[in-house]
C-alpha cells in the first residue's frame, strides 16, 4: 500500500530520447528485436507509401484534363496485375506476422529462474513488493514527491506478478517494450531482463479514472551486486539522522499514500482532512461523539471502520501489520502538527 | 445507361416542370412526418452534422488542454468527461449514422433507380429512434456526465458514479436505429433495383452500403446485449463482468469488440463507396477492378467479425488467441490494400478534373493509405505490445476514421450537394477547405505516431515534459483542421443561398441519381429508368482500340 500519485512533470526521470525520430533506449532483452521489426515495418510500409502515392501524383500530373475532347483509357481490369498486388503484400504481411508471433511467444514465457516481484495496482498508485520485505519500495522524486520504485538487477530475468485491487490498470515500461493489463481477481505477468542501467518511467496505460495520468512509477536498473542493498534501502522506512519526528511522519504520510484520500488542510477529499483534526470533537455515524486524540488516530489507522465520522463511508483499508510502532508515533506527531 | 434513361424520359423535366422534393410540400409537419427518403436523409444530415460540430468542439478543447504538460484550464475529472463525450458522440451519433443514414438514405434509392427505400415508414421510425438515442446521450451531460471512455470498460464502468446507465441506454437505442436502416437497405438493394441493374451493374457505393448494412444487422444486436448486461449488472447487482461478484471483466471486452470491430467497418466501408464514385466520375474513367472492389467490401464485412481479439493482445486473453487474431487481422489487410491499388490504377489514362470532390478523394488516398499501413504495425503482435494504448493507436484510428471516413464524407457532400439542393458551391472556397483539412489533419495526427512510439499513453491529461513539443505541433494542427471544417460549413451553407443553379448532371456522371432533375422530384424519376450498362461507362472512354 505504498507510494503516492504524482504530477508527471515531477517524476524526474531523464528523457528517454533526444528527438522524436529516435527510438527509445533498448533497456531490456525484448527491446532490440522489437525495434528491428519496427524499423523493418517502417521501411516496408514507407516504401509502399511512396510507391502508391508516387503513382498517384504521377497520374495526377500525367492525366490532368487537357481539353474537352480528351479520350480516356478503356482499361477496366488486369488479372495479372491484380494477382500481383494481392500476393506481394500477402507475403510481406506473413513475414510481419511470423516475426511478431515469435517475439510475442518469447515475451509470454518467463524463464524458470526469474526473480518474482509483486505489483499491485490500485487507483491511482502501484505497490511494489519484494519477497521477504515488509514495506513496499518507494523513491523520492522532484519536490519531495514519493513514487513507487521498481528495482531490478541488470542481466537477470525478472517476472512481475501483477493484480489489481479495483479496476483494470496496465503496467507499461516503454524502455523495456513490455506492457500487460493488470486485472482485478486474477494474476497477470510480464517478464524481462534489463540490459541497461538507468532510471526509466512506468505508465499506467489502461484508463482508470481521475488520476490515470498520475499513476506513474520509476524503474531503476542497478548492477546485480548492488541489487539487494538497493532493495533494502528502498523498502526501509525509518527515522533518519537529524530528522524530526514530524518530518519522518510526513514521509510516512506520503509513503503510504495517505494523501490520495486525506488533505493536509481541513478540506475533505475522500476522507476528512488532517488540518486541525487533532483535538476536534467529531460526531460519529452511530450518533455518539468523541474528541480526536492519539488513541483515536491510532485506532483509525489499524481499525479504520470501527468508529467512522458522520458523513463518511467505511471504505478505508486497515494498515495493521504495515505501519509499525515508530511509523505510527511519527504519523501521529505529524497529524498533531497540522493546523 | 445514360442514353437509355433519356429514352425512357427519366431526365426530361424541362417541358413539364414538376416541383422538387424540397418544394413539393411545405411547412414543418411536411418534414416531421415525411416518408421521403431524401427528406429523411437531409434530416439525418442536419442531426449528424450538429453532433459532428459538438464533438468536434470537444476535441478542440481537449487538444488545447494538451498544449502543455500540466493542468491548464480543466481538472482531470473534466478532461476525462470531455474525451468520453467526444468519443461517444462522434462514434454513436456522428460517424456510424453519417454516411449510411444521412448520405446513404438520400443516394441509395436514387442510384438504384427506385422511388424510395423498401420500407419508408420504417425509415422514418429509425430517424426518430436516432433522435431518442441522441436525446438520451445528451441527457447524460445534464445528469452528471460520463467518464468511462466510449468503450465503457468494466469494472470501471461498474464502479464510477457517473451516468453510465443513461449513456449505455443511449448507445443501446442508437443501435436499433442502425439495425432498421440496415434492414431497409438490404431489402431495397435486393428488391428495388431498376430493370437491367444486375449486381454487376450496381455502383460501388451501393455495394459498400450493402456490405455495411449486413454488418449493422449482424453485429449491432451483440452490442445491445452487452450494454444491456452492463445495465443489469449495475441495477440488479448480478455479477457478470465485476470480479467482486464473480464476474469476468475481460469478457466484457470480448463482447464489446465483437461489435465494435465490425463497427469500425460500418464507419469506413461507406467511405470506400464514396471514393469509388468520386474517382471515376472526376477522372472520366471506368473503375479499375470493379469485381475486386465489390467483393473485397463483402470480404471485409465477413472477416471483420473474426478479428476483434486484436484489441486485446495485452488484456490477458490467452497467447494462442492473440496469435490467431493477429493472423486473421493480416488477412483483412489484403482486401483493403486491393481497394487502394485499384483506386490509384483508376487514375491511369484518365482525364482528371480537379474539382473539390476530387481534391477530397486524393486527400483520402493519402490519409487512408497511412491509416491502413499503420494498422499493420498494430496487427503485429510484439510491436502492438509496445504501441497498444499509446498515441500510435490514437493516430492510426483517426487516420482511418477522420482521414478515411470524414474526408470521404466531405468529398461526397461536395459531390452530391448540387443534387441535394440544386445549387453549385464555390470551387475556390471548396479547394481551400480541402487544403486546410489536409494540412491541419496531417499536422494533428502524424505527430501522434511519434508520440506513440516514444511511449506516450492515451487518455492522459498531463504528461512528461519530453512529450510537450510534439503535443504542441499536434494542437496547432487541430486548430488549422477546425478552420478548414468551418470553411466547409460556410461554403456549403452560402451555396444554398447564393450558389449558381445546378444542372441535372453537373459532373456528366452516368449513374442513375444524375439522370433526374437537381434537386430530384418527389418520386425521383418520371418513369422507371432502364439500365443497360456499367455505371462507369463514360462517353470520354476511348473504345476505338487505340489505347
Amino acid at each position: 500500500m505504498i507510494a503516492a500519485y504524482i504530477p508527471p512533470e515531477k517524476l524526474g526521470t531523464p528523457p528517454m530520447s533526444e528527438s522524436p525520430w529516435e527510438l527509445l533506449p533498448t533497456a531490456s532483452n525484448h527491446a532490440a528485436s522489437l525495434d528491428w521489426l519496427y524499423v523493418f515495418l517502417t521501411a516496408v510500409t514507407g516504401i509502399s507509401f511512396v510507391l502508391v502515392i508516387g503513382a498517384m501524383f504521377y497520374f495526377m500530373w500525367k492525366y490532368k484534363k487537357r481539353s474537352d475532347n480528351d479520350k480516356t483509357s478503356p482499361l477496366t481490369h488486369n488479372g495479372r496485375l491484380e494477382f500481383a498486388w494481392s500476393a506481394i503484400p500477402a507475403v510481406f504481411l506473413m513475414a510481419f506476422f511470423i516475426k511478431g508471433e515469435v517475439d510475442f511467444v518469447r515475451l509470454s514465457a518467463p524463464p524458470a529462474d526469474a526473480i518474482d516481484i509483486r505489483v499491485t495496482g490500485q487507483k491511482w498508485y502501484w505497490t511494489i513488493e519484494y519477497p521477504g520485505r515488509p514495506v513496499a519500495a518507494t523513491v523520492e522524486v522532484e519536490d519531495g514527491e514519493i513514487a513507487p520504485l521498481l528495482i531490478v538487477p541488470k542481466g537477470q530475468p525478472v517476472r512481475l506478478l501483477m493484480t489489481s485491487k479495483d479496476v483494470i490498470h496496465s503496467f507499461y515500461i516503454p524502455a523495456f517494450r513490455v506492457k500487460k493489463d493488470v486485472i482485478p481477481g486474477r494474476y497477470s505477468s510480464v517478464w524481462f531482463e534489463a540490459i541497461e542501467e538507468g532510471t526509466f518511467p512506468v505508465f499506467c496505460t489502461e484508463y482508470c479514472g481521475d488520476e490515470h495520468s498520475s499513476m506513474l512509477a520509476v524503474v531503476k536498473v542497478v548492477p546485480p551486486e548492488d541489487y539487494e542493498q538497493a532493495v533494502l534501502e528502498a523498502t526501509t522506512l525509518e527515522q533518519g539522522e537529524g530528522e524530526t519526528l514530524e518530518q519522518f511522519g510526513e514521509k510516512v504520510y506520503k509513503s503510504f499514500a495517505c494523501n490520495s484520500c486525506h488533505n493536509l488542510d481541513s478540506s475533505v477529499k475522500v476522507g476528512p482532512g488532517f488540518g486541525g483534526v487533532y483535538g476536534k470533537t467529531e460526531s460519529l455515524t452511530d450518533g455518539s461523539s468523541l474528541t480526536v486524540d492519539e488513541n483515536y488516530i491510532r485506532e483509525s489507522i489499524y481499525q479504520p471502520n470501527a468508529k467512522v465520522v458522520a458523513g463518511f463511508t467505511p471504505q478505508m483499508p486497515s494498515f495493521a501489520g504495515q505501519i509499525n510502532e515508530d511509523q505510527m508515533n511519527a504519523i501521529i506527531a505529524y497529524i498533531k502538527s497540522l493546523k | 445507361m445514360a442514353d437509355d434513361s433519356k429514352n425512357t424520359d427519366g431526365k426530361n423535366t424541362d417541358d413539364k416542370p414538376e416541383p422538387s422534393y424540397l418544394t413539393a410540400k411545405r411547412g414543418l409537419m411536411s418534414w416531421l412526418v415525411t416518408v421521403d427518403h431524401k427528406r429523411i436523409g437531409l434530416m439525418y444530415l442536419a442531426a449528424t452534422a450538429f453532433f459532428f460540430l459538438v464533438a468536434g468542439l470537444l476535441a478542440i478543447t481537449l487538444r488545447t488542454e494538451l498544449y502543455t504538460g500540466q493542468q491548464d484550464f480543466m481538472s482531470a475529472a473534466t478532461y476525462n468527461k470531455v474525451f468520453t463525450l467526444h468519443g461517444a458522440i462522434m462514434t454513436f451519433l456522428f460517424i456510424i449514422p453519417s454516411v449510411p443514414a444521412a448520405m446513404g438514405n438520400f443516394i441509395l434509392p436514387l442510384m438504384l433507380g427506385a422511388k424510395d427505400v423498401a420500407f419508408p415508414k420504417l425509415n422514418l421510425l429509425s430517424f426518430y429512434i436516432y433522435c431518442i438515442a441522441a436525446l438520451t446521450l445528451v441527457l447524460t451531460l445534464v445528469l452528471g456526465s460520463l467518464d468511462t471512455g466510449w468503450t465503457f470498460y468494466t469494472p470501471y464502468s461498474k464502479s464510477t458514479g457517473t451516468a453510465v446507465i443513461m449513456a449505455t441506454m443511449g448507445a443501446f437505442i442508437a443501435g436499433f436505429s442502425s439495425i432498421l436502416t440496415g434492414v431497409n437497405f438490404v431489402v431495397t438493394v435486393h428488391k428495388m433495383r431498376a430493370p437491367g441493374m444486375t449486381w454487376n451493374r450496381m455502383p460501388l457505393m451501393i455495394w459498400a452500403l450493402y456490405a455495411t448494412a449486413l454488418i449493422q444487422i449482424m453485429a449491432t444486436p451483440v452490442l445491445a446485449i452487452t450494454l444491456f448486461l452492463l445495465v443489469i449488472e449495475r441495477t440488479l447487482s448480478i455479477g457478470i463482468f465485476d470480479p467482486a461478484m464473480g464476474g469476468d471483466p475481460v469478457l466484457y471486452q470480448h463482447f464489446f469488440w465483437f461489435y465494435s470491430h465490425p463497427a469500425v467497418y460500418i464507419m469506413i466501408l461507406p467511405g470506400f463507396g464514396i471514393i469509388s464514385e468520386l474517382i471515376t466520375v472526376h477522372s472520366r474513367k471506368h473503375i479499375f477492378g470493379y469485381r475486386a472492389i465489390a467483393l473485397s467490401s463483402v470480404a471485409i464485412a465477413v472477416i471483420s467479425f473474426i478479428v476483434w481479439g486484436h484489441h486485446m493482445f495485452v488484456s490477458g486473453q490467452s497467447e494462442l488467441a492473440g496469435i490467431v487474431f493477429s493472423f486473421l487481422t493480416f488477412a483483412v489487410a489484403v482486401p483493403t490494400a486491393i481497394k487502394v491499388f485499384s483506386w490509384v490504377a483508376t487514375l491511369y489514362g484518365g482525364s482528371i478534373r480537379y474539382t473539390t470532390p476530387m481534391w477530397y478523394a486524393l486527400v483520402f488516398l493519402w490519409t487512408f493509405t497511412i491509416g491502413g499501413l499503420t494498422g499493420v504495425y498494430l496487427g503485429t503482435l510484439s510491436v502492438d505490445v509496445h504501441l497498444h494504448d499509446t498515441y500510435f493507436v490514437v493516430a492510426h484510428f483517426h487516420y482511418v476514421m477522420v482521414g478515411g471516413t470524414v474526408v470521404a464524407f466531405l468529398g461526397g457532400l461536395f459531390h452530391w450537394w448540387p443534387k441535394m439542393f440544386g445549387r453549385m458551391y464555390n470551387e475556390t472556397l471548396g479547394k481551400i477547405s480541402a487544403l486546410l483539412v489536409f494540412v491541419g489533419f496531417n499536422l494533428t495526427f502524424f505527430t501522434q505516431f511519434f508520440l506513440g512510439h516514444q511511449g506516450m499513453p492515451r487518455r492522459y491529461y498531463a504528461y512528461l515534459p519530453e512529450y510537450e513539443t510534439l503535443h504542441q505541433v499536434s494542437t496547432i494542427g487541430s486548430w488549422i483542421l477546425a478552420v478548414g471544417l468551418f470553411l466547409v460549413l460556410y461554403t456549403l451553407i452560402i451555396a444554398l443561398k447564393s450558389g449558381e443553379r445546378a444542372p441535372a448532371n453537373p459532373w456528366q456522371a452516368v449513374s442513375l441519381e444524375w439522370q433526374t432533375a437537381s434537386p430530384p422530384i418527389e418520386h425521383n424519376f418520371h418513369a422507371t429508368p432502364h439500365v443497360t450498362g456499367s455505371p462507369y461507362d463514360f462517353p470520354e472512354i476511348d473504345k476505338s482500340g487505340k489505347h
